[in-house]
């Protein structure tokens, strides 16, 4: 993966099962939003595929990768509403361009994707009028408005606080149990490694590469020690929180 | 009085390990001549001893950090027990861990023929995103025609509300002024040669062919590209533009079409307005300094404008409208993901905006011109 002469990762390879939790980790600039682009279509590999239900996402025609796109929902990094409309409108314009549902019951399907994440009675608000957190929130109801089967979600619990942030591991974990749904997540939040993954990918910063793939209960007892440091980082300063507050 | 004395330091081998010997007083600028450690210590230990060290400032730790942090990120063990507590505390933190990721370092900057060389690869680049972008601009349309665009007619709508009514009071101002000023120094030509009643040919074929389309371009190159470019490039810095590509839409359909269609729809009514405006008020000047009355000067008005004259205004007006909307859209869509970035793209679409009508309207009237219109 490159910005023209730039390599920002190599070979990296990795497959996703079926319902599987996959959480990407590692230090900032470890290239973790850049994989992330090119497993969501803007960012082609300068050498290699990504391929989605053994499709390559980057060679077709129009149609299929449309077609492709929108079996998954994207949640970014800042939100990314699309701040002209109204949180509801953000939410039912997928919908009005995939769907043939009628008004009422696109509406109706928004409201429940946003009563999913909390933020019941914001479907009239404009996303200017919503703290980080909550447009953090709305961006995942968006994501969900298709129902997709694949979910891929940009740090989606910095900024939250500790008990919305709690909630939107239960939800992500609801959303596998429930809907079989597959998801992939960036984070820097050690607590929610640990509390949804089913796998971990580590990408270091110094190596550009992945340095380790497993559950992160085995990566945090036998991994490399530069993974082991990072994973035990976190889960120290949640326990050493914990233990204060206590 | 005793004067300080001067900060000293030098580097010896001292068994398997390089000794740097740190005393004197150390304030002020002098710790920015504290040399670097020699190529064996890379392979050795490090030791430093500061015991003769009298006095010091923060510019010895950002001093021995710059010195030391290479030797430190491979692995070579310092140690820096003889330091003062302030300055050792310092160093632990700031130095990095063996190991670490070498530090960012910018591109040293080019100068002479590389400098121009980078300049014109950057120009060219330019060039072909703006080609790029207006082939997408080409496709989509062709889209449209064929019933398959992505556009929503709400988007146009909006876009249509937020073009037109708001630019009519600026309009007015500065289209009156234009025809007023036409008339004022027309008749001063004129009225040499007794012609007064001319003066409203001039005020009506300069504004209607040339000068209503050229003020409406520039009022909405400064009103509507401008706001073009901000929101686009607004978007992009909040990953909205990625939002809508990752759900399989054409940013161009969805984002860029309807602003200009937009345009090119408001722009006539605009031009009309801006041309109306101008030549009443050419009709001051030529009752109240030139003695022509309002009749006269109407009839004279009609009389003068032809469907040519027409026509022609109305195309370029248009062509500018296209123009505009294109360079606001270009330069936000392709703007960069920071807010300095947002305000370039703002004024970059103003200025290209403006040399883009500038050169359409001087290459149109020399074509129109040359045909015999």
């Amino acid at each position: 993966m490159a910005y023209g002469t730039d390599v920002v990762l190599h070979d990296i390879s990795f497959e996703i099962a079926p319902g599987e939790i996959f959480v990407v980790v590692g230090a900032s600039g470890s290239g973790k939003s850049s994989l992330l682009r090119h497993l969501i279509g803007l960012q082609p590999p300068a050498q290699g595929q990504v391929r989605i239900e053994g499709q390559d996402l980057y060679v077709g025609d129009q149609a299929s990768l449309s077609g492709l796109r929108r079996r998954f929902g994207v949640m970014f990094q800042a939100g990314a509403l699309w701040s002209a409309m109204s949180v509801g409108e953000n939410l039912v314009l997928p919908m009005r361009l995939f769907t043939r549902l009628p008004r009422q019951a696109r509406e109706q399907r928004a409201r429940l994707k946003l009563a999913l994440v909390g933020l019941d009675g914001a479907f009239d608000l404009m996303p200017a009028q919503l703290s980080g957190g909550m447009r953090k929130r709305a961006a995942l109801a968006r994501a969900l408005a298709l129902d997709p089967a694949l979910l891929f979600l940009d740090e989606p619990g910095s900024g939250l606080d500790p008990v919305n942030a709690a909630r939107l591991d239960g939800l992500i974990l609801q959303l596998r149990e429930q809907l079989g749904t597959t998801v992939v997540l960036v984070t820097h939040e050690i607590d929610s490694v640990f509390a949804v993954a089913d796998r971990v990918l580590f990408l270091d910063e110094v190596d550009k590469t992945m340095t380790a793939l497993d559950s992160p209960q085995v990566l945090l007892a036998s991994g490399p020690v530069r993974v082991r440091e990072f994973l035990q980082r976190g889960h120290g300063a949640t326990v050493a929180a914990a233990v204060a507050r206590a | 009085m005793n004067r300080p004395p001067s900060p000293t330091h030098h580097w010896h081998a001292q068994g398997t390990e390089w000794a740097l010997v740190l005393a004197g007083d150390w304030r002020g600028g002098a710790a920015a001549a504290l040399s670097a450690p020699p190529a064996a210590a890379a392979g050795a230990g490090v030791v430093v001893l500061a015991q003769d060290l009298s006095d010091w400032d923060a510019g010895l730790a950002a001093a021995l950090r710059e010195r030391l942090a290479p030797l430190a990120r491979l692995g070579v063990p310092l140690q820096l027990d003889s330091l003062p507590q302030d300055v050792r505390a310092t160093l632990t933190l700031a130095l990095p861990q063996a190991g670490a990721a070498s530090p960012l370092v910018a591109p040293p900057p080019l100068h002479g023929l590389a400098a121009l060389g980078q300049r014109l690869a950057e120009a060219g680049g330019q060039m072909l995103l703006t080609a790029t972008f207006l082939g997408e601009v080409l496709l989509a349309l062709g889209r449209l025609l064929r019933g398959k665009s992505g556009l929503q007619r709400i988007d146009l709508w909006r876009q249509i509300e937020q073009c037109g009514p708001l630019s009519l009071p600026i309009v007015a101002l500065t289209s009156g002024l234009v025809g007023l000023l036409l008339a004022y120094m027309g008749g001063a030509q004129l009225d040499r040669l007794g012609a007064q009643r001319f003066i409203a040919d001039i005020v009506t074929v300069g504004m209607v062919r040339e000068l209503a389309g050229l003020m409406t371009g520039v009022i909405l190159a400064g009103r509507i590209g401008s706001a073009f470019a901000a929101q686009l490039a607004t978007m992009n810095a909040g990953e909205e533009v990625d939002a809508l590509r990752v759900l399989g839409v054409n940013p161009i359909d969805h984002l860029v079409l309807p602003r200009v269609l937009a345009l090119v729809i408001v722009a006539p009514l605009v031009w009309a307005y801006a041309a109306l405006v101008g030549v009443l008020a050419g009709a001051l000047p030529t009752a109240l300094v030139y003695g022509v009355g309002l009749r006269e000067y109407l009839s004279q008005c009609l009389e003068a404008l032809t469907w040519t004259h027409l026509w022609i205004g109305l195309f370029k007006c248009v062509v500018y409208a296209a123009l505009l909307a294109l360079a606001g859209c270009r330069e936000g869509l392709h703007a960069g993901r920071n807010a300095q970035a947002v305000g370039a793209a703002t004024t970059a679409a103003v200025v290209k905006g403006l040399v883009w009508i500038i050169t359409a309207a001087t290459l149109s009237t020399i074509v129109f011109q040359s045909l015999g219109f």
